[in-house]
C-alpha cells in the first residue's frame, strides 16, 4: 500500500512536470485553448477567486457580479429593473428608487460600469451604472452591493457615453446618443428640423467624497451629434474627458447609411476645470427641467425620491476655451486612454486604422489654434496635428481599447471577431486572438484607471451560437476569459452571462471584500415601522389600513395569526428581521397578493402592501429556507366582509379554545 | 481517503509552484493577499471562548445592568424564551441561573456555534429544540447585562 502511494506521488508529480514544460514552452503557435487551461481558472471548493468583475446586464437592467478567474455568478445587483426574488421595486421601502420624471419606470438598459477611484486607482467603494433608455446613472455601495442613489439626467435622451469616471470620482458623465430638442423648448416640433431644434448635451455629475451622494454640477449644450463613449484623462490629462461621437452629418432617418458619409467623425476634448470655472462664475444659465432624484437612505432602510427643478447649461459660445472637436475615423465608439494618460485611442467602427492621439500635442495644437475649421461654432483640431500615429491594419471593426500595466493596448474587432494587442508607443500589433463571436467590450482589472491590475483580459461577445448547449432560439449571452500575463494572450475560459453585457470592471477581491457588510445591526435599525423586539409586535388599524408590525426569526413571524381585517382594507405587513448572524435573511410572502416577496435581511425591516381581493384565510410564510423547522415558519390572515364586525386581534403561540362551528356550506 | 487527500494535496502544491514559476514572467501579486483569512476582519461579533476570570458575579445586583439587559432581552431573546419555565422555541429563562453556570450562559450567548460544536449540554439542547440559536450578535459586556437580567428574573437581589 505505502509502495503504491509513493508510485502515485511521483506520477503525479512527473505529470504536473510535464504540464509545466509544455505549457512553459513559449512563443510556439497559438491553439485556442492551452493545456493549462483548467488549472488557471480552477478555484478549488470554498476557496476564493481574485477579482471582482461588475459586468452590465444590458438589457436585463442589472448588474452582475462574477468572479476571475472562475467565472462563477455570484449575485445580480437590482439597478434600474425591479427584481421580485429581492421585493426590489415591490416592497414599499424599495419603490421610490424607480420613480423618473416619468413615474414610476421599471426597466432600463443598463451598458456601462465605472468603479469609483482615488489617484487614478480604483478604492472600492461605489460602482456605478448608467440607465441607457430613460437616462439616468445609479450608484451601488460596494458595503452591501445595494443601489445606494438614483439620479435621472435631464436634456437628455439614450444616457449612453456613462458613466466613465474621473481619477478621484470627482464625476461621473453622461452624454447623449440621441440628440433631441431641450426640455425647456416647446419639443413638438417636425423631426425632420433636426438640424435647427434637437441638441446633444454632456453632463458632470458630481459626486461628493464622502456621502457618494451625485448632483448635477453643469451640463454642457453641443450641436446634435450622438455621443458615444467617454473616459476621463488622467495623470497628465487629468481635468479633460474625451467623448466619442457618431453622426456628425446630423442625420435623422436611416443612420445605418445617412450618419456614415463622411470619412471621419469626432472626439469631444471637454476641460472640465475650466467648466467648473465657468459654472462657478455664474456664466451657465439655469434651465428649468425636472428629473427624479433617489436615495436609499441606510438607517431608514427606506428609499426617498425627490424631483429637482433646475440644472445649469453652459454654452460654448459664452465659454470659451472649453471644448474642442477631434476629428477621428470613422464613427467612433472607443475613446480611451492609457494609464499615463498622455494617449487617447479612438475605435472607429468603420475605420481601417486605430488613431492614437497625443495629449501633450493637443494641448500644443490648443495653444497655437492650430484648428481645421470648426463645427457649429465650436474648434476642430488639425487631425495630424494631435495624432501620436495610427496602428495600421488592425482588423475590422475596433470597438473599445483597454490597457495593462505593461505599456500594450488591447482593442475589440466586432466584424472580425478578435481582441488585437498592441504596443501603446511603437503602434506595433504584437497578438490577436480569435473571440466567439463578435466581441464588444473589453475588460482587464483596473484596466481604465492609472494602474491596471492586468493579468486577466476579459471579452464580451455578442454573438454566442455554438459556444453552449443550445436553450432554444434564445441562448447565454458570452463572456471569454484570456490569460494575459504572457506575451501570448490565451483563451482560458468561457462563461455565460445575463442580459446582454456591455462594459464591465473588475477588481482585486482584496479591495472589496474587507468592507463587505454582513448584517445590519438591529440597533441601527431606523425604519419608522420596525418592531424592535416581540415587544413591539402588533396589529394597527388606521381608516382603511391595516398596519401589522410583525418580526421574524428562526422559525416564526410574531405575530402569526391576524384577525378583524376587512374588505377595502389595505393592509401593510412591516416585517423586521431580528436575525443577526450573516446569512440569514427571511423572506415574506402572502397568498394571491399582486405583488412580490420580501426579502428581509438580518436587522432590517421590509414592507410589503397587500389589498385582499375576497374574503376568506390567507396563508403567509417565510420564503427562504432559515432553519430545521423554516417549513413551520407560517401563519394566518383572516379577512372578512366589509360590514364585518370581527375585531383586531393577533397572537404567536395561543392557541384559542377549541371551536366546533365549521364554515357554512349552504 | 488520507492517500486521495495527500496525492490531491501534492498535485495542487505542485502545480501552484509551477504555475508560479511560470506564467511569462508577469506576476505583480508577488505579496499575495490570503484573501480567506480577510473574510476573518469583518465587523461581525463572535465572541472569543470566555474564561471562568472574564466573568465576576457580585452581590447586590447591578440595577443598571439589569434594566440594560431587559432592553436587550427584548430586542434580541424573547422571540424565542420567555421568562417564565416554558419552551417557546428555546428553553423559558425561569431558573436558568440555578441549572447553568454564569460562564456557560455567557458563551451560549456571545459563542453559540462553538458551544455547539463542543458543549455536550449544549448539544443536548439543539437536539431537544431542533433550531440552532441564533448568534445574535452579543459583545461579552451585554451578554454580562443579560446575565444580570437573568438572575434578578430569578429572584437575585
Amino acid at each position: 500500500m505505502k509502495s503504491l502511494f509513493k508510485t502515485f506521488l511521483l506520477v503525479a508529480l512527473t505529470a504536473s512536470t510535464f504540464t509545466w514544460l509544455q505549457s512553459c514552452k513559449p512563443k510556439g503557435a497559438q491553439s485556442a485553448v492551452s493545456g493549462d487551461a483548467a488549472s488557471k481558472v480552477y478555484v478549488a471548493p470554498g476557496k476564493y477567486d481574485e477579482f471582482y468583475n461588475f459586468v452590465s446586464g444590458g438589457f436585463s437592467g442589472q448588474m452582475s457580479v462574477y468572479g476571475i478567474p472562475s467565472g462563477r455568478l455570484f449575485r445580480v445587483i437590482p439597478v434600474f429593473s425591479v427584481d421580485p426574488e429581492k421585493g426590489y421595486g415591490y416592497s414599499e421601502e424599495t419603490k421610490a428608487m424607480l420613480n423618473t420624471s416619468h413615474g414610476f419606470v421599471p426597466w432600463d438598459d443598463l451598458h456601462h460600469i465605472a468603479l469609483s477611484e482615488t489617484d487614478g486607482i480604483q478604492d472600492g467603494r461605489w460602482v456605478f451604472g448608467n440607465g441607457n433608455n430613460t437616462p439616468r446613472i445609479a450608484r451601488i455601495d460596494l458595503k452591501t452591493f445595494r443601489t445606494a442613489e438614483i439620479i435621472e439626467i435631464p436634456n437628455s435622451a439614450g444616457n449612453h457615453s456613462s458613466p466613465f469616471i474621473t481619477e478621484n470620482s470627482e464625476y461621473v458623465v453622461a452624454g447623449t446618443r440621441f440628440s433631441i430638442p431641450m426640455d425647456n423648448s416647446n419639443g413638438d416640433v417636425p423631426i425632420n428640423t433636426y438640424k435647427q431644434n434637437f441638441h446633444g448635451t454632456v453632463s458632470f455629475i458630481g459626486v461628493d467624497k464622502t456621502s457618494g451622494n451625485m448632483n448635477i454640477a453643469f451640463q454642457i449644450l453641443l450641436p446634435g451629434v450622438n455621443f458615444d463613449l467617454a473616459r476621463a484623462g488622467k495623470g497628465k490629462s487629468h481635468g479633460w474627458m474625451f467623448f466619442s461621437c457618431y453622426n456628425s452629418e446630423r442625420a435623422n432617418t436611416l443612420l445605418e447609411v445617412n450618419s456614415t458619409q463622411k470619412d471621419k467623425d469626432f472626439i469631444l476634448c471637454v476641460n472640465w476645470k475650466k467648466a467648473e470655472e465657468y459654472a462657478k462664475a455664474g456664466k451657465g444659465k439655469l434651465q428649468s427641467v425636472k428629473y427624479a432624484h433617489n436615495i436609499y437612505d441606510e438607517q431608514k432602510q427606506m428609499a426617498s425620491s425627490a424631483i429637482e427643478n433646475q440644472v445649469m447649461m453652459l454654452d460654448p459660445k459664452d465659454c470659451p476655451d472649453m471644448v474642442y472637436f477631434m476629428p477621428c475615423p470613422k464613427s467612433p465608439h472607443g475613446c480611451d486612454t492609457d494609464p499615463t494618460g498622455e494617449y487617447i485611442v479612438g475605435s472607429g467602427k468603420l475605420a481601417a486604422v486605430i488613431p492614437v492621439f497625443s495629449f501633450t500635442k493637443i494641448q500644443a495644437a490648443i495653444a497655437a489654434k492650430n484648428y481645421e475649421g470648426d463645427y457649429e461654432g465650436i474648434p476642430v483640431l488639425k487631425y495630424d496635428a494631435v495624432l501620436h500615429g495610427e496602428v495600421k491594419k488592425p482588423g475590422l471593426g475596433p470597438l473599445h481599447t483597454e490597457f495593462d500595466d505593461n505599456g500594450f493596448a488591447y482593442t475589440s474587432f466586432f466584424v472580425s471577431s478578435e481582441v488585437v494587442k498592441w504596443n501603446v508607443k511603437s503602434l506595433e500589433v504584437v497578438d490577436r486572438v480569435p473571440t466567439y463571436y463578435s466581441v464588444g467590450h473589453l475588460s482587464v482589472p483596473g484596466g481604465p484607471t492609472r494602474k491596471p491590475w492586468g493579468k486577466y483580459l476579459i471579452a464580451y461577445n455578442k454573438i454566442t451560437k455554438d459556444r453552449y448547449l443550445p436553450t432554444g432560439p434564445e441562448l447565454a449571452q458570452s463572456a471569454q476569459l484570456y490569460d494575459i500575463s504572457g506575451d501570448k494572450m490565451k483563451l482560458i475560459l468561457d462563461f455565460p452571462t445575463i442580459g446582454e453585457p456591455h462594459y464591465a470592471e473588475a477588481i482585486p477581491a482584496s479591495l472589496i471584500m474587507k468592507n463587505s457588510q454582513k448584517i445590519y445591526k438591529i440597533e441601527e435599525n431606523k425604519n419608522p415601522y420596525a418592531a424592535l423586539g416581540d415587544k413591539f409586535a402588533r396589529v394597527e388599524r388606521k381608516g382603511n389600513e391595516i398596519h401589522v408590525y410583525m418580526t421574524a426569526i428562526r422559525s416564526h413571524f410574531t405575530p402569526d395569526n391576524i384577525e378583524g381585517v376587512k374588505m377595502g382594507d389595505m393592509v401593510y405587513f412591516h416585517v423586521t428581521n431580528l436575525e443577526q448572524d450573516w446569512d440569514v435573511p427571511h423572506g415574506f410572502a402572502v397568498k394571491g397578493a399582486n405583488n412580490a416577496e420580501l426579502l428581509i435581511m438580518p436587522g432590517e425591516t421590509q414592507t410589503l402592501a397587500w389589498k385582499p381581493e375576497k374574503p376568506g384565510v390567507y396563508p403567509i410564510y417565510c420564503t427562504d429556507f432559515c432553519s430545521a423547522l423554516h417549513q413551520e415558519m407560517q401563519g394566518y390572515i383572516r379577512v372578512s366582509a366589509a360590514g364585518s364586525n370581527v375585531p383586531i386581534s393577533f397572537s404567536t403561540g395561543k392557541t384559542a379554545p377549541a371551536v366546533t362551528t365549521t364554515t357554512d356550506k349552504k | 481517503m488520507k492517500l486521495k487527500t495527500m496525492i490531491a494535496e501534492t498535485l495542487i502544491l505542485t502545480g501552484v509552484i509551477l504555475f508560479m514559476s511560470c506564467g511569462g514572467g508577469v506576476d505583480k501579486n508577488a505579496k499575495q493577499v490570503d484573501l480567506q483569512e480577510l473574510q476573518k476582519n469583518q465587523p461581525e461579533t463572535h465572541g472569543t471562548e470566555l474564561k471562568e476570570s472574564d466573568i465576576q458575579i457580585t452581590n447586590p445586583l447591578n440595577a443598571e445592568w439589569v434594566t440594560f439587559g431587559k432592553n436587550i432581552y427584548e430586542l434580541k431573546c424573547q422571540s424565542c424564551h420567555r421568562l417564565t419555565e416554558d419552551k417557546l422555541v428555546g428553553p423559558g429563562w425561569k431558573n436558568v441561573t440555578k441549572r447553568r453556570k454564569p460562564l456557560w450562559i455567557m458563551n451560549m450567548a456571545t459563542n453559540v456555534d462553538m458551544m455547539l460544536e463542543t458543549d455536550p449540554e449544549a448539544q443536548k439542547l439543539l437536539e431537544l429544540c431542533m433550531v440552532r440559536m441564533p448568534n445574535q450578535n452579543l459583545a461579552k459586556e451585554d451578554a454580562r447585562k443579560v446575565l444580570e437580567f437573568m438572575r434578578s428574573n430569578d429572584g437575585e437581589k
